[in-house]
């Protein structure tokens, strides 16, 4: 585990409020291309406003966000998507009424004098899926009704890397799914790193979050309680404790009256 | 670290393997048995309309084989169809979102009336249809505004309109009036036949286009499209094409008559065109595309950066575009415009006509030629029951077919099976 490697995206001392209630408090988060980071915490904890705060959903109270190393102002999805920050919610966003080819490109189709140029689309669908090392998918024109839990989830995972994104947040990609399904996503997501992303991996499940990921920070009551990395000697009690108490041993918040909301 | 086993490195030709159908070169006969796996999955398309013109053709065929089957009603029927072809398309726009436009009847009314009023004021042609057009997508764009914008249901909000356009087109027709239209292009939409010469021509035309987009898929797919299947279709729709204008080339005025009745009538050119531009619309461009979406499903085609409001509210502007022309074509049916233009059943008909032919109340699914083939069945059945007459089903009890009641009554059951065909293969696709 290198620590030397720059993070891709950083968020320094982030605040947010919503009116009296301040739900993140004094974040520090970073993201590294080529590895998975797990963020884990209980309902509430403030997992998912962060990803909004990052995706620029939410505006931020304070605090700086680094892109590469260069502060960024991301005022929505737009700007998030142009710096090259996707997001897979965990409600998928696919037209099921469309098939693979085009719920990849909605909204950016290819066009060949004004007109889709279907081709072109379905070999870049094509490529993609394969640069996944996606097999189950027995037909780039399949409509996506048709596909199973686990397809989709590849395909919409696909379609925030069609763009070549640097930066990937995915929202519980396993919640829903069986157990082989969960493995041929999990596998999905360590590819995704392997070839150079930066993994953000929001779960509920810590057992896919020692499988896969490679450091965890963990969210307790709106802060970060724990940023370590995750090695062979990783206990999933040592997780559930951060999770629930906000510390376990040494590590995380020290003192109870640190913990006020 | 502790990561799942080492990924295998993925060469180019074992990638390629993945989509095995989209390499697969099936046969003729794996074609055919691929269509009828999607068809067992649920995905029936035009089937249903299809096989409902040829059960209601082959009835009414053997019972009244002498006026059902003749030439002047084949032309009569394709007449009767028309307009509820054309407003039907109007509605698959707004169908597409899943919303609806029960003002479209009205919307057709009004400007059936605007073009009969221009034209008695000695409005040339041109100038009458541009101004036409202005009040076609004028009404539609104020429905398409209040749903996308205001946000109101379009259920509510074509209701309404409903009302007012009816009292539009009144205040038009002035009470129970009737507006005579002489101009002689627009009476010819719907009661002139083309010169042998050009039906020939453009059913060669049909069949060259037809055959060039099916060669040109073909060629595009890497075999995946057998040639056996593409030639098929060539030849079945070319031989379709023969014979339909082939019977219409026979004179069908009656024995006495001076002048002669042949040719295909100019509605036909003109619907068929019109399915086409606007199948082209929806499938070949972004437009097309983002309708789909936002039909499928909006949360997902608004994270896709498409602006959804625009898009519904377009719809609801080709919709109200469309019907205007759908008007044009119930006004030339009677060379004039009263009060009920567009009222009565026409809007129901054409909605009907859309479900029928397999496009979905559910938003998402549905083609042109869907409204095309569900307005044959629907013109079918008030024309065959009509032609049918006073009959006695298995023996049992004597009923007056023609009577307007058994019309209504067996379209409204047509109706509710293809509404059921619809949820049905709906819930099957959706598991």
């Amino acid at each position: 585990m290198s620590e030397t490697d720059a993070p891709i995206l950083q968020l320094k001392g982030t605040n947010k409020s919503f009116g009296p209630v301040h739900v993140l408090h004094d974040i520090d988060f970073s993201v590294y291309p080529g590895k998975v980071t797990a963020l884990i915490g209980d309902n509430g904890a403030g997992k998912s406003t962060l990803v909004k705060c990052v995706t620029g959903i939410y505006g931020t109270d304070s605090g700086v966000t680094l892109f590469n190393g260069v502060p960024v102002n991301i005022h929505g999805p737009k700007d998030a998507a142009a710096l090259g920050i996707e997001v897979v919610y965990q409600d998928l966003a696919l037209c099921e009424n469309l098939d693979i080819v085009q719920n990849l490109f909605l909204g950016r189709e290819k066009l060949k004098m004004g007109l889709l140029d279907e081709r072109e689309m379905e070999r870049l669908a094509r490529e993609t899926l394969a640069s996944l090392s996606v097999r189950t998918v027995k037909s780039v024109r399949q409509q996506v009704s048709s596909l199973s839990g686990g397809q989709r989830q590849t395909v919409a995972i696909a379609k925030a890397v069609l763009w070549n994104s640097k930066v990937v947040l995915l929202d519980e990609p396993t919640a829903a799914l069986g157990v082989a399904q969960t493995k041929q996503v999990l596998d999905l997501v360590r590819r995704l790193a392997d070839n150079g992303l930066g993994v953000v991996l929001i779960s509920h499940n810590m057992n896919d979050v020692i499988q896969v990921a490679d450091r965890v920070c963990a969210m307790y009551l709106g802060r970060i309680a724990a940023d370590v990395p995750i090695t062979r000697e990783t206990r999933r009690e040592f997780l559930v404790e951060l999770i629930t108490s906000g510390r376990s041993g040494d590590i995380g918040l020290q003192a109870a009256a640190e913990v006020t909301i | 670290m502790s990561t799942s086993e080492a990924t295998p490195s993925s060469s180019p030709s074992e990638a390629a393997s993945d989509f095995s159908l989209d390499s697969e070169q099936p046969t003729f006969a794996q074609a055919i048995h691929n269509y009828r796996s999607k068809l067992r999955a649920g995905d029936l398309g035009a089937l249903p309309a299809l096989l409902a013109i040829i059960v209601l053709t082959a009835l009414f065929g053997f019972s009244r084989p002498d006026t059902f089957l003749s030439v002047t009603n084949f032309a009569n029927l394709l007449q009767q169809a028309a307009p509820v072809m054309v407003i039907a398309m109007a509605v698959s726009f707004v169908l597409l979102l899943g919303e609806i436009d029960l003002s479209a009847g009205y919307t057709a009314g009004v400007t059936a009336a605007v073009l009969a009023l221009r034209l008695q004021n000695d409005w040339s042609l041109g100038a009458t249809i541009v101004i036409c057009a202005i009040v076609a997508l004028a009404l539609g764009t104020f429905t398409g505004v209040l749903v996308a914008k205001v946000g109101i249901p379009s259920f509510v909000v074509t209701l309404a309109n409903f009302l007012s356009f009816q009292g539009i087109l009144l205040l038009l027709a002035k009470e129970g009036g009737t507006i005579h239209i002489d101009n002689k292009t627009i009476n010819a939409i719907e009661n002139e036949n083309m010169s042998l010469a050009v039906s020939w021509g453009f059913a060669a035309l049909a069949t060259a286009l037809f055959a060039f987009t099916v060669i040109r898929k073909q060629r595009a797919s890497n075999g995946t499209i057998p040639l056996q299947l593409a030639v098929v279709k060539i030849v079945a729709l070319g031989a379709g094409a023969a014979i339909f204008t082939g019977v219409l080339s026979g004179n069908r005025a009656l024995p006495a008559a001076k002048i002669k009745l042949i040719g295909v009538p100019y509605a036909v050119p003109l619907v068929i065109i019109l399915v086409l531009v606007l199948t082209f619309l929806l499938t070949r461009t972004r437009y097309g595309r983002h309708l789909y979406a936002v039909g499928g499903n909006a949360e997902a085609a608004r994270r896709a950066g498409i602006n959804v409001g625009l898009i519904r509210a377009s719809a609801f502007a080709f919709c109200g575009l469309l019907a205007g022309i759908g008007g044009a074509f119930l006004a030339s049916r009677l060379s004039s415009v009263d009060p009920q233009t567009g009222g009565n059943d026409t809007l129901l008909l054409a909605v009907g006509a859309a479900v029928i032919g397999g496009t979905s109340l559910f938003g998402g699914k549905g083609r042109m030629l869907n409204a095309l083939l569900g307005g044959l069945v629907l013109a079918l059945i008030p024309n065959g029951l009509g032609l049918l007459g006073r009959a006695t089903p298995f023996g049992i009890k004597t009923f007056d077919f023609s009577s307007s009641g058994m019309k209504f009554i067996v379209s409204g059951l047509i109706l509710l099976l293809a509404a059921s065909v619809d949820a049905i293969s709906r819930k099957r696709t959706v598991t």
